[in-house]
């Protein structure tokens, strides 16, 4: 792979980097109200409109894994490992459909601001609480990791951080991200927000050109399926040769069906588990903003799914490289004129920025609300809550770059995986407990830990040759023959044990919980303009 | 239950709560979905193609669509007595307090 200075895609993409860091100091200023308080600077006021919110919601489908990972998967693994994005793309939606709208009405109704201070105030449980807000923080992570990841490989594309100490190496990413963390500070939920516009135009233009631009160019979708089956045959007769299995797969056969299937749910379930899509819930101003965007949201899904047969373009195109998250940026690279290449190159960065604001302002309002508030300082302001959140989206986001320069990235969509195996395990308590408080807080609390100590110890067992610990997340589902994804396997040991435990101590304590919660079933549905829920919560 | 009295007996168009079957005639439209794309075993094949793409990622491709058709259906199921979409974020107290 050549690595030779991009001079021109190099200065478009830093002029637009320029733009989206002006309008992330600028966004400090929109809609200004007092920013010294945690609904201020964590949920932007909750203020969200239906185009802000489909933005911001969207922001965090559209993320490095989309540009980067999906497209990495689909041009070394195929169908199974890659295209199950789609799916779990799709299925979000009816997902979020029937639970999002209950979590806004219950957050509204209490000022809830994380997940964990919903299942603080549903099973009356600081210990359930602290355990959903400690997988959140841990589960970002990971995920904050993967759009390092891409930012990282169109710099490695576009010929930055080749030097040879590793500390010229890694510069431009460090500088990124410290433009980031700085805007992140000073603006809060408001700076993604903003730049979410910026970012989904560019992303739009970008697919738009590509899914028509490319296949012509390669003489149409049947040339580049044909030489997709071609490059299968070969790399799996070599693999057949040195008598080990299949490697790639132009579609799931029927050994992977379970795998492509689990994947694809346990992915879809995981989702809006994570703090940073429920801070998007949590941001729009009304109910039912969230339900009818549901219905264009899906818009992301088919856009994903061009996206993902970007891995086969590579393939088709001709792309050699031994780093799967690199095809995508080298397809660009190849087929687009430099300046056009600049601008994707912008979007794929650019893409990873908002999210991973997001997702450290989530990790960081978690911290704030269920560890350092509970724990520490019952009687915190919404002025030393909001400092103390903007000092943790620091310290979360330096975490993740240190996840980076330290750790094995090359098969990035693992990251995200991994951290769904995590973050499922708070599924009981949040979407089921929006439905029902039947299960026991203690049950719940030893069911997730069976879920995450399962999940984790599986993951690390998960070996390649090259990679010998968490190289991937399938692994065989006891008791079925078959291999699935282990965050969903993790899920149904973890509900087994809550549904045991939860039998076993009513007839032991003859008690359904610690007492009546303050959550109260009218709480699910109310929306903006009902008594006690506020267009925005002023501090 | 709850009802803001003030949504719930505003107009004849919108009175009365959604029924308890329409929220399970939704969820299993809704439900549809997971069925159209965990069953791998009925679309994982090869053709017919569609302008050179294999069966498995057009219909795949086409279930956006079909969701989306299929959460307005739902969509509308449980707010069908509002006068129009546009009403139900001002309305939405009346369906929505049967759950």
């Amino acid at each position: 792979m050549s690595t030779s200075l991009d001079g021109v895609a190099l200065t478009v993409f830093i002029v637009l980097f320029a733009v989206v860091t002006g309008l992330g100091f600028y966004a400090a200023r929109w809609r200004r109200r007092d920013l010294h308080s945690l609904d201020q600077w964590g949920l932007g006021g909750r203020s969200f409109g239906g185009w802000v919110t489909w933005f911001l919601l969207g922001g965090d489908l559209y993320t490095a894994y989309t540009f980067i990972a999906v497209p990495g998967a689909m041009y070394a693994l195929g169908a199974v490992s890659g295209w199950f994005a789609v799916a779990y793309t799709i299925l979000v939606w009816p997902i979020v459909f029937v639970l999002m709208p209950r979590l806004w009405s219950v957050a509204h109704r209490h000022g809830y601001a994380t997940p964990a201070d919903f299942v603080r105030g549903r099973f009356n449980s600081r210990g359930l609480a602290l355990a959903v807000a400690f997988t959140g923080i841990l589960a970002l992570m990971p995920y904050i990791a993967l759009q390092l990841v891409g930012i990282q490989s169109v710099l490695q594309v576009m010929g930055l951080g080749n030097g040879s100490s590793s500390f010229v190496k890694d510069l431009p990413l460090i500088i990124a991200f410290i433009i980031l963390a700085a805007y992140t500070y000073t603006s809060g939920l408001r700076a993604p927000a903003l730049i979410a516009f910026v970012k989904d135009g560019l992303i739009y233009i970008v697919i738009l050109v590509a899914i028509i631009y490319i296949p012509i160019r390669l003489g149409g979708f049947g040339h580049i399926f044909a030489a997709v089956s071609a490059h299968a045959a070969v790399v799996n007769g070599k693999a057949a040769a040195a008598h080990k299995p299949p490697v790639f797969a132009v579609i799931p056969g029927p050994k992977t069906y379970w795998a492509y299937a689990t994947l694809a749910l346990g992915s879809a379930m995981a989702l809006f588990m994570y703090p940073h899509a429920i801070t998007g819930v949590l941001a729009s101003k009304e109910r039912e903003t969230i339900r009818r965007n549901t219905a264009f949201l899906p818009l992301y899904s088919l856009a994903l799914s061009l996206i993902a047969l970007l891995g086969y373009m590579a393939i088709a195109a001709g792309i050699k490289t031994t780093n799967p998250r690199l095809a995508a940026p080298l397809l660009f690279r190849a087929m687009f004129p430099s300046w056009f290449a600049g601008v994707a190159y912008a979007a794929v960065a650019i893409g990873a920025l908002v999210p991973a604001a997001i997702m450290s302002i989530a990790a960081a309002n978690l911290f704030t609300r269920n560890i350092y508030r509970e724990f520490f300082r019952r009687a915190a302001t919404p002025t030393e809550e909001a400092r103390v959140s903007k000092l943790v989206s620091l310290v979360v986001k330096f975490g993740a770059l240190a996840f980076v320069l330290g750790m094995n990235t090359q098969n990035a969509i693992n990251l995200q995986l991994l951290g769904g195996i995590w973050i499922l395990q708070t599924f009981p308590a949040i979407a089921i407990g929006l439905f029902t408080r039947w299960m026991h807080r203690w049950a719940l609390l030893v069911g997730w830990a069976a879920g995450m100590i399962y999940g984790t110890y599986t993951a690390y067992g998960v070996a390649t040759p090259t990679v010998h610990h968490f190289a991937g997340s399938l692994a065989k589902i006891p008791g079925l023959g078959q291999t699935g994804y282990i965050a969903l396997t993790a899920l149904v040991l973890n509900l087994a044990v809550s549904v045991v435990l939860t039998i076993g101590l009513r007839l032991v304590a003859r008690r359904t919980d610690g007492g009546p919660g303050p959550v109260g079933a009218a709480d699910f549905t109310v929306d903006l303009g009902d008594p006690q829920v506020e267009p925005a919560i002023v501090p | 239950m709850v009802v803001n009295p003030a949504h719930a007996g505003g107009s004849p168009a919108r009175s009365g709560v959604t029924p308890p079957s329409a929220y399970v005639i939704a969820g299993l439209v809704l439900a549809l979905t997971g069925v159209g794309l965990l069953w791998v075993g009925i679309y994982s094949r090869l053709r017919p193609t569609l302008g050179g793409i294999p069966f498995f990622y057009w219909y795949s491709m086409l279930w956006v669509i079909v969701n989306a058709a299929l959460q307005a259906i739902a969509y509308r199921l449980i707010t069908r007595r509002r006068p129009s979409m546009s009403a139900a974020a001002s309305a939405s107290v009346s369906g929505g307090a049967s759950r």
